[in-house]
């Protein structure tokens, strides 16, 4: 590698253009009068869809750790690049709206681009240090977009509890780096894949801080808490946002991390199937007494992770492992946007009651509902089934069998609350005959494409089932 | 062909899905003409299915396509002499289910979208020959009679609704794990049913084949269902539309019972002959039980729905019995699964056109309770006629489609498991006398006052009615070309 890992910026072209463009729209907004902020969107959208192109154009491409060894250009990142943007693109247009009436609505979508950076820089990262910085990016960015509505207290609360967990984390990881470097005298994976010695506490203490850094950023246990309190309680847009992209970031950087470690007797392969099992039961359980939609998702999301965490145990064990989170990440992302964007469509509403008869009201977005929702549960021919599907069979491949059957098990709990949103919007009448104010057309367009990619990931899955297959993980 | 007959309802319910609701009876009787002119065409692609069919060896009029190579998944439909009968059945139960007035609740257009959607995915899932694609039909069913029960249903309809799919899907999961379990263990890794009948890829011993089977059985079991996975079906059928009951029994029951032999008899036959007697005893116990709570109902719906439980013992029965590692029995075990295929389309047929009686006496007595009525044979000639006949089609008279299925069943089981087939006789004595007990109550006896003006069937019901019934007595009568079809198969999926 050493002569080839020098500087290539051609490789980073979608990081490049996130980050110009981001710093243009916050000069857009700083220096151009307020009625012409509403054009940030537009100018967030093109930047996300050149950073899109670049990624694409990556696809298939050679596949190296660039920047001396600190950064990867495998398949698994370029996928997690294509994730993270396209759900940004799709939130961007529900931001739209949303934010409509907020006198700083330029700078937010520079928070947003940078977020996403970070979420992009979380999926290529090969280098404790890059690690770090991927992490305190997204991060610092979530926190000040989850606090975005300033008068609300419900996001300032959230945001808190957010930050709290961030910055705990965050410094344990600091630690965690440390020692790790201490131990192995590098800090790219490659070094530490030979330099760290098996079974010593150290080794351990110092992954597990790593890990529960990005344990956070997964919204896994035991630092999920913030994940329920940031779907309810800050701005719509930016908890479909922040639901998945530091997610697909922390899934895939946790994947990379994981290999690198030695598999001693007490490995790290026991302790990710324990954090994927309590993370999907715990959150399926606390999601069953929820009477507020946005909170039910939020814990829905929770004991997705989980699911999520069976292609990471199932790593170097199954030839299915990086296909299966990497069709988990792009079902689960289009889903949960689709999910949140009806919520955003509905203009927040959070109530479950206030959504009985929503089908005989708004008919598509209910079944923008059920698509997502049946695709969480696994029912084919969406992609969530697809995802389940590989996942479970990853997990029994890699001697795994009872953390799929744990899943299964937690999957039939879930009917009852999916059921739960579900029955009413289908079965009942309506609360009242007044109309079911929305935002727009352009959020329900961004919602309702969500629900389509759902479609059709799911039922022509070849091309991004092979893709995935083909994608590499280097360490 | 049989590709236009799977999604040509299903592109028609999306269709009308996408529609705004019609407004008035006389739109909502065009909507009715226009489904069950929809639902007739896989009813006669069915029939020049039958025509072309040629058993003598594998599958037949398939057709294919690539589908997601990549993990082995392939579109692959086609038949045999056991999935043909069986779609041909579906098809019909279907047209007459949509036929069947019901309170639409100011929802025609959605509930004859459903009704088409389930009519595509059940003939898919009897039609398919890729176990991915089996395992899409089978959800999908579920769906949708999920949203069939709750927005159309009586009583706690919700309730009975969520049991169904938790219960239901809860199997689906397990039947999920069996087939990823059965996949790792192909080479090359598949779901083309007939390259896993090629390859026979697990061994008939060890822990992984059980767990494997335990997950099938556990998935065709709860579907089936067989006692104890059977407490979902009940609330189900009580509360579910009387044309959903129809389809519930008739032809969603089927597939557990389909799978048992489309799957586990054909691609774990070895494993399944080590179960073939704790399984054989459980559908003994289904049949006793199903028929002992059965002659404890007074609720007609409820009572039908156990029948259906003790009817599909007797299929399981004659599946376990042909199932069985045992030598020179092979004649009785090949008349043992043809008496269970053939029981599985007696069954739809009958049970269906009881689903829809019962869906017929309330919406004219707005109760199931059998005790409420009497002597409605003076009023409802036509209600009583088609009443007695599938009644005593279900308990198993001679000339009629049962009998054929049952006599056979036991022919063939008599000689596998003699004890066992003389305990399953009790269940044909209990079931007759049930039956006897209804129609007595129902139509025998003084006419309550109430009842003086209770109207007989209209001409949609005596139609739908009439095709399901008139093809009881015909198969009962002069069974041999059905037989025919089904015991070449059955005769070759037993090795000889």
């Amino acid at each position: 590698m050493g002569g080839m890992s020098g500087m290539q910026l051609g490789d980073i072209v979608p990081e490049l253009v996130l980050l110009v463009g981001g710093v243009l729209i916050l000069l857009y907004a700083l220096f151009v009068p307020a009625r012409l902020q509403d054009a940030a969107p537009w100018l967030a959208l093109v930047v996300v869809g050149l950073a899109f192109a670049a990624a694409t154009e990556m696809l298939g491409g050679p596949e190296e750790l660039i920047f001396f060894e600190t950064y990867s250009t495998d398949g698994t990142a370029v996928w997690g690049k294509i994730i993270v943007l396209v759900v940004t693109a799709a939130v961007v247009v529900l931001s739209a709206p949303w934010f409509r009436t907020d006198s700083r609505r330029g700078e937010y979508y520079t928070l947003l681009l940078f977020s996403a950076l970070g979420a992009i820089l979380l999926a290529g990262a090969t280098d404790l240090m890059e690690l770090v910085l991927a992490i305190l990016l997204s991060s610092a960015s979530g926190y000040v977009l989850a606090a975005y509505h300033r008068a609300s207290r419900a996001a300032s609360e959230a945001a808190m509890k957010y930050f709290l967990l961030g910055a705990l984390t965050s410094a344990g990881m600091l630690m965690g780096v440390a020692l790790l470097f201490g131990l192995a005298g590098t800090t790219t994976y490659s070094g530490l894949s030979e330099g760290l010695a098996p079974g010593g506490t150290a080794v351990i203490g110092g992954a597990a801080l790593v890990i529960a850094a990005l344990a956070f950023k997964m919204g896994s246990v035991p630092v999920h808490q913030w994940m329920p309190d940031l779907a309810d309680g800050a701005p719509a847009p930016v908890a479909a946002f922040i639901t998945v992209a530091p997610k697909v970031g922390g899934l895939i950087a946790l994947a990379r991390l994981v290999i690198v470690l030695p598999e001693s007797e007490v490995g790290w392969r026991p302790l990710v199937a324990v954090l994927a099992a309590v993370t999907m039961s715990l959150g399926n359980l606390a999601a069953l007494w929820q009477t507020d939609v946005r909170r039910l998702l939020g814990w829905s999301a929770v004991s997705q992770t989980g699911y999520g965490l069976m292609g990471v145990v199932a790593l170097g064990r199954s030839d299915l492992a990086v296909a299966s989170i990497l069709f988990f990440l792009a079902a689960y992302a289009l889903a949960n946007v689709a999910a949140f964007g009806v919520v955003v469509e509905l203009r927040g509403r959070a109530s479950l009651e206030q959504y009985g008869g929503l089908a005989k009201a708004r008919p598509l977005l209910a079944a923008v509902f059920v698509v997502a929702f049946l695709s969480f549960i696994g029912i084919p021919p969406l992609a969530g089934f697809d995802a389940k599907l590989t996942l479970f069979a990853a997990a029994i491949d890699a001697n795994y069998s009872w953390l799929a059957g744990l899943a299964v098990v937690n999957t039939v709990v879930s009917i009852v609350y999916y059921a739960r949103v579900m029955a009413p919007m289908y079965f009942d009448g309506l609360p009242s005959p007044e109309p079911v104010p929305v935002l727009g057309a352009g959020a329900a367009g961004a919602t309702v494409a969500c629900a389509a990619g759902v479609i059709i990931a799911g039922v022509w899955a070849e091309p991004l089932l092979s893709s995935f297959m083909d994608a590499g993980l280097l360490p | 062909m049989l590709t236009v007959a799977i999604f040509v309802p299903i592109v028609a319910a999306i269709v009308l899905a996408l529609r705004p609701n019609p407004q008035g009876d006389e739109s909502t009787a065009r909507l009715r003409t226009v489904a069950t002119g929809i639902s007739l065409l896989p009813l006669v692609i069915m029939v020049v299915a039958w025509a072309r069919f040629d058993g003598s060896e594998g599958f037949d009029l398939i057709e294919s396509a690539r589908w997601i190579p990549t993990l082995g998944v392939g579109y692959k439909v086609g038949v045999d002499g056991v999935s043909l009968p069986l779609a041909a059945m579906t098809a019909l139960v279907f047209v007459a289910s949509i036929v069947y007035p019901v309170d639409f609740r100011g929802r025609a257009r959605q509930y004859f979208a459903l009704m088409l959607f389930l009519e595509g995915v059940s003939l898919g899932l009897f039609l398919a020959l890729d176990l991915f694609l089996f395992f899409v039909f089978w959800d999908l069913s579920l769906v949708g009679m999920y949203f069939l029960i709750g927005a159309w249903g009586h009583g706690d309809a919700q309730r009975s609704a969520l049991k169904f799919f938790i219960y239901t899907l809860a199997g689906s999961l397990a039947l999920l794990l069996g087939i990823i379990g059965l996949y790792l263990a192909s080479d090359p890794r598949t779901f083309d049913m007939e390259a896993l009948i090629a390859q026979q890829p697990l061994p008939a011993r060890g822990l992984y084949s059980s767990l494997v089977f335990l997950g099938f059985f556990l998935g065709f079991a709860v579907k089936t269902p067989l006692v104890p996975f059977h407490t979902w079906l009940p609330p189900a059928h009580v509360d579910a539309p009387a044309p959903a009951s129809a389809i519930l029994a008739g032809v969603l029951l089927k597939m557990g019972t389909y799978g048992f032999v489309r799957v586990l008899l054909t691609m774990m036959p070895e494993t399944f002959a080590r179960f073939a007697f704790p399984i054989a005893v459980i559908a003994v116990v289904s049949i006793v039980y199903g028929a002992l709570v059965a002659l404890a109902q007074t609720n007609i719906k409820r009572l039908i729905a156990y029948t259906s439980v003790n009817h599909m013992g007797y299929v399981l029965l004659g599946v376990a019995a042909a199932a069985a590692a045992v030598s020179g029995e092979a004649d009785a075990q090949r008349v043992a699964l043809t008496g269970a295929t053939v029981e599985m389309i007696a069954h739809g047929l009958i049970t269906g056109a009881l689903f829809l009686i019962s869906g017929s006496i309330l919406a004219r007595g707005h109760t199931y309770e059998m005790d409420e009525f009497g002597g409605l044979a003076s009023r409802a000639p036509t209600l009583t006629g088609a009443t007695v006949v599938a009644a005593f089609a279900s308990l198993g008279l001679p000339a009629l489609a049962g009998f054929v299925a049952e006599f056979q069943v036991f022919t063939g089981t008599l000689s596998i498991y003699p004890w066992l087939a003389g305990i399953g006789l009790l269940g044909i004595v209990v079931t007759a006398a049930l039956f006897l007990r209804m129609l007595q109550k129902l139509f025998l006896g003084s006419l309550p006052e109430k009842w003086l003006r209770f109207p007989d069937l209209d001409r949609a019901e005596t139609a739908a009615l009439g095709a399901l019934l008139a093809l009881v007595v015909v198969i009962g009568v002069m069974p041999a070309w059905l037989l025919g079809v089904v015991d070449q198969t059955a005769g070759r999926l037993l090795g000889n």
